[in-house]
């Protein structure tokens, strides 16, 4: 139940996340979902794309650096109170969360959050035990 | 292999002989036929006369970069412009270039070095030498190049740049030495694994790397990525070009050919000779040259002479790698920093390129020191606290190596400047 998400390295200048994008559209590829990490001086470019092998290598070709690892995507209610339940889960398991980022889905009227956990494991073992909607690579991609 | 026997492995009296006689001539040659040195000679009190043993050369004046530039074009010959048959210049990236002109014998006095130093790098008769120093005005290209023809080598005069078909030539070729500055050769090996060329698919044995400085630690990187034995040339177009010294395969020390080019040791700030084993600049004196005697000329590179026979069998004197020139040699909040200490702490880094710039600046009336290093796959995450961990230890690293603190920043990959001659690493714009 591990999706998929690619990062890119982005120095904190102007015209460097448009380059990336740019790469991207060119490429066909359509975003999922994506947030940027920024420090003052280099962003961190975070995204669900469906193809993840095609656009780690469309990027690489032109000499960005990316990295691709595991993030958990978890359904919630577009209501409020619907995030804090999950974080409330992790929380009494004591399991940290490094960061999340979360976009509505209004065919569905769900939220779909992404979560990383130092654990990956653990952390989607965690949510399913406490009755959190874990989805599959395919479910956020076909939303 | 040995290409001068005699020359080369001379004993240590009869090469002082040798030495003073030669000395003797040229500082002659040099006082009667260029008005620069009879003036500076007698302004110093000194004349050829005065010259009776090698320790005398001390009473001679120091000759500069400024002083050869001064003389720009043919101010410093010694003969007639109709006897010179080739001039070089340097690149004249911080003025007017200086020249150095060849009568006949200087060329084949330059043929002669080179081939001691392409056989001292394992090369022969047998040797494809793919030669990508700059073939012009620049001494790399031709000094190679002669020597190469010396030796009976086939050389392969493709110059500098064009990356793609240095790669293709060498795969073709069959090339087996590679001349080159070692920060083309770091570049070199970049794009043969971006385009997936292994080295055994290259018959490289042997890298003459120079015209720049470099580490040890670079040397490692290039054996191991380019499969070879990276050896290290040393010259300078003020003196004749590439071929004043050549390291042998012990890899401890350049061979200075010191038939032809007299070495000492000076403390830069005194001005006094420093004894063998001390470190300081670099004195040069040709012995030889005919058309451009020069006379004690300042290097500015630092280094340390250690005379003695070598297990090769050679008795040319040795001098340490260059570790640093007193000219860019950087004074950051009173403390000397030489770029190559800060390569030295980033190729301590696993899965670090070493490409990397040095921001020199003053915001605050106190001087900061920023390092760019680029991003790779093996240092990034996506987590902010890990890349900023990695910075830190570069940082610590650097800490490490030079005693301050620096700044260092990570930029994309490729961003920062190739250079196919010498590499810029330092921007200095505290305007000092």
């Amino acid at each position: 139940m591990k999706l998929k998400q690619i990062s890119v390295f982005l120095e904190n200048r102007k015209g460097r996340l448009q380059k990336a994008l740019e790469v991207l559209g060119n490429a066909n590829v359509n975003i999922r979902t994506l947030s940027i990490a920024d420090t003052s001086e280099f962003g961190i470019l975070r995204m669900i794309v469906p193809d993840v092998d095609q656009v780690q290598s469309i990027l690489e070709e032109h000499n960005f650096v990316v990295k691709v690892n595991d993030v958990i995507a978890v359904g919630v209610p577009d209501e409020p109170g619907g995030l804090e339940m999950i974080l409330g889960i992790l929380n009494k398991a004591d399991i940290n969360v490094e960061y999340l980022y979360a976009f509505a889905e209004k065919k569905v009227e769900q939220a779909i959050v992404v979560l990383r956990t130092e654990n990956i494991d653990a952390g989607i073992k965690a949510l399913k035990e406490g009755g959190a909607t874990v989805l599959s690579p395919e479910e956020v991609y076909e939303l | 292999m040995i290409w001068n026997d005699e020359a080369e492995c001379m004993a240590a009296d009869d090469k002082k002989e040798l030495q003073l006689k030669r000395l003797q001539e040229v500082v002659k040659r040099a006082y009667e036929n260029v008005s620069y040195y009879k003036k500076a000679f007698d302004e110093a009190g000194v004349s050829p006369e005065d010259i009776n043993s090698l320790k005398d050369i001390e009473k001679l004046p120091f000759t500069s970069k400024t002083d050869l530039r001064e003389a720009y074009p043919f101010g410093m010959f010694a003969v007639s412009p109709d006897d010179i048959v080739e001039v070089h210049t340097t690149s004249g990236t911080t003025g007017k270039p200086t020249v150095s002109g060849y009568t006949q014998n200087d060329l084949d006095l330059w043929s002669e070095v080179m081939a001691r130093s392409l056989t001292m790098a394992g090369g022969d008769r047998t040797d494809r030498i793919q030669n990508c120093y700059g073939y012009g005005l620049f001494t790399g290209g031709l000094g190679i190049h002669y020597g190469a023809q010396k030796i009976g080598a086939t050389v392969i005069p493709i110059s500098a740049g064009n990356t793609m078909r240095q790669i293709e030539i060498m795969q073709d070729f069959g090339s087996t030495i590679l001349t080159c500055t070692p920060s083309y050769a770091m570049y070199l090996a970049e794009v043969l694994e971006e385009q997936g060329v292994g080295p055994e698919k290259l018959n490289l044995k042997a890298g003459v790397f120079g015209a720049e400085m470099w580490t040890e630690e670079m040397r490692d990187e290039i054996e191991k990525r380019l499969n070879l034995s990276a050896l290290n040339i040393y010259g300078l177009t003020e003196i004749i070009g590439p071929g004043v010294a050549q390291e042998c395969y012990k890899k401890d020390g350049l061979h200075i050919f010191d038939d032809h080019f007299y070495p000492e040791i000076i403390d830069p700030e005194s001005l006094k000779t420093v004894p063998d084993g001390g470190k300081g600049e670099l004195v040069l004196t040709t012995l030889t040259r005919e058309g451009m005697p020069v006379i004690r000329f300042r290097t500015r590179d630092i280094t340390t002479l250690r005379p003695g026979k070598c297990e090769c069998g050679r008795t040319h004197v040795k001098m340490d790698r260059i570790t640093g020139r007193s000219d860019d040699m950087l004074k950051i909040r009173g403390v000397i920093v030489f770029p190559s200490q800060i390569e030295r702490a980033l190729l301590k880094i696993e899965g670090l390129h070493p490409q990397y710039q040095i921001i020199v600046s003053r915001p605050h009336q106190l001087d900061e020191l920023e390092v760019q290093v680029e991003a790779s796959p093996v240092l990034f995450s996506d987590e902010v606290k890990h890349v900023e961990g990695v910075k830190r230890n570069i940082e610590e690293h650097i800490h490490d190596e030079i005693g301050l603190r620096v700044n260092v920043s990570l930029v994309e990959p490729q961003s920062l400047p190739r250079s196919e001659g010498k590499a810029v690493r330092v921007i200095d714009k505290r305007n000092l």
